[in-house]
């Protein structure tokens, strides 16, 4: 569904994407883990067409997007729900889920979603005419979920929807990811926690320094002593004492 | 008196047209632009220039001042729109000072003399001579651009400009884009501040640069900020205030100035986001943010 070769990319003359290749089938679950730093959300700015690749190719559906613009590629069915809760603040809860139905012409259809989406997540009816920015974290969290799935994306990217968040948020928000999957959805998810995303996910990437150094079954990633050192916190607490 | 409160009535009328226009700018697409005033210049001179050399209706000179000053916000924008806030506010401010001094340097716009003898409209075998038939047209422009305004601003385009103005990246992963939208929304607002200055020109009868220069621009400015960024109501209220306040104020004459400047500081201090607004005003474009 989503393919990635050897995709360069970088911010000026710094390069960040030093040639990753991934790919995302349909129905699946991939999460990309690595550390501060590594190009995990410059990987997702470069499929969504906000920063150019500079060298590889970007497939969707069978489409070239390693040219086209981020409004454009939207329309493909692409939703990604960006790093740090970006809610439209001043806007009301109602406003913001509309907008992520802004490229969809089909109003009956909306407005129908709209619906679903409320029933799903009460609390985005509950606050349906407060403004965005008034709602906490793990409510905003809810929020750009919400808004992203009613542009009703055959794939939803993801970008550390944990960030931030209490613990119980977390796995409220988690939980939500679990249904989604249930589901049929198709998701692509940026991730520091790694625990949680590969409790969630079929397959993982590990990104250091712009590239990819391992993949496999979230299972064999969970298992893997490297992983488990880096990004499990493995062993850790044997060491410290 | 009364031919006072009525001359203060049209230009507030005027003004507010102006401080619309900027709002849609500044507060719901939140860029920023410090030479409005040069739109209305813009619309003042091509609605006199016509008038006076070919003798279109007032209608026609009205149109003439709107087409003019939106292809001059449309070349302005297009180039300009992908800058950030602090670059965008120099360029603008750069223009409106350009366009001033073409309007002191041109022959055709009469240079620092101006150009006397602009006829009032006169249409349907009215003229409009009397100030209170000029309000009642001013009036009418008025509630035309509001409701024109409030419609714009609650649709469906409104809705993503302001999506725009709250984080502009989120915009364009929904979908929006925002390119297009600011240049569309500059070009507009270029346009209505043309349709204040050929209602402008045709009342006072006479302009000359002095009426579009930066202080001008900066006047529009603190009318869109007392009254309220994204707030049209507010607009109305700042216009009106800032019409009326000075007049007010020639009581403690020689103090204007000083009273007038504190009322403005004052306001910041207790409500930065304006009587009506909802956004505070927008000087990130004086403290770098990451």
């Amino acid at each position: 569904m989503l393919t990635l070769k050897s995709v360069q990319a970088g911010y000026g003359r710094l390069p960040v994407l030093k040639g990753i290749s991934l790919h995302v089938r349909p129905g699946e679950v991939v999460t990309l883990i690595g550390g501060n730093g590594a190009g995990k959300t410059t990987t997702l700015s470069t499929i969504s067409g906000l920063l150019p690749a500079r060298k590889g190719a970007i497939e969707f559906a069978g489409r070239d997007l390693t040219r086209m613009a981020p409004e454009r590629i939207v329309t493909l069915g692409l939703a990604l729900v960006p790093e740090g809760r970006r809610v439209f603040h001043t806007l009301s809860v109602t406003a913001n889920l509309e907008l992520g139905a802004y490229h969809r012409r089909d109003k009956a259809e909306v407005r129908r979603d709209l619906e679903e989406i409320r029933e799903r997540f009460p609390i985005l009816k509950e606050r349906a005419h407060q403004a965005a920015g008034t709602l906490s974290g793990g409510e905003q969290q809810i929020l750009v979920i919400g808004r992203a799935l009613m542009a009703r994306p055959r794939l939803l990217m993801l970008d550390e929807p944990s960030m931030g968040l209490a613990p119980r948020m977390v796995t409220q928000v988690y939980d939500i990811l679990a249904e989604l999957k249930a589901q049929g959805t198709t998701i692509l998810l940026v991730e520091q926690n790694a625990r949680a995303a590969l409790k969630v996910a079929d397959r993982g990437y590990v990104l250091e320094t712009g590239r990819i150094i391992l993949d496999g079954s979230a299972a064999d990633l969970r298992e893997d002593p490297e992983v488990q050192r880096a990004y499990l916190g493995k062993g850790y607490r044997e060491v410290w004492e | 008196m009364v031919a006072y409160a009525l001359h203060l009535a049209i230009l507030a009328g005027i003004y507010i047209i102006l401080t619309i226009s900027l709002n849609l700018i500044i507060g719901y697409a939140g860029q920023v632009s410090l030479g409005h005033a040069a739109f209305f210049g813009i619309g003042a001179y091509a609605s006199a220039l016509v008038s006076l050399h070919w003798h279109f209706p007032f209608p026609a000179a009205a149109l003439s001042a709107v087409l003019m000053a939106g292809l001059c916000g449309l070349a302005l924008g297009l180039p300009t729109l992908r800058l950030k806030e602090d670059y965008l506010a120099i360029v603008t401010l750069g223009f409106g000072v350009i366009v001033d001094l073409v309007f002191l340097n041109l022959d055709i716009t009469g240079g620092p003399d101006g150009l006397p003898g602009i006829p009032p409209p006169s249409f349907w075998g009215v003229t409009f001579r009397q100030p209170w038939h000029y309000l009642i047209l001013v009036a009418i422009l008025v509630i035309l651009v509001l409701a024109a305004t409030y419609r714009l601003v609650d649709s469906y385009h409104g809705r993503a400009l302001r999506a725009i103005r709250d984080h502009e990246i989120t915009a364009q992963v929904m979908g929006i884009n925002s390119p297009a939208y600011k240049v569309a929304i500059f070009t507009l607002a270029a346009a209505l501040a043309g349709l204040a200055g050929s209602l402008y020109a045709h009342y006072i009868t006479f302009i000359n640069p002095e009426s579009f220069g930066l202080h001008t621009s900066i006047l529009i400015l603190a009318m869109v900020v007392l009254g309220g960024m994204g707030s049209i109501g507010g607009s109305v209220l700042g216009a009106v205030i800032l019409t009326i306040l000075p007049e007010l104020l020639r009581e403690v004459h020689g103090y204007q100035d000083l009273v007038y400047g504190a009322l403005l500081v004052g306001l910041l201090i207790l409500r930065p986001e304006g009587i009506l607004g909802r956004g505070k005003l927008s000087l990130k474009f004086l403290q770098r943010e990451g």
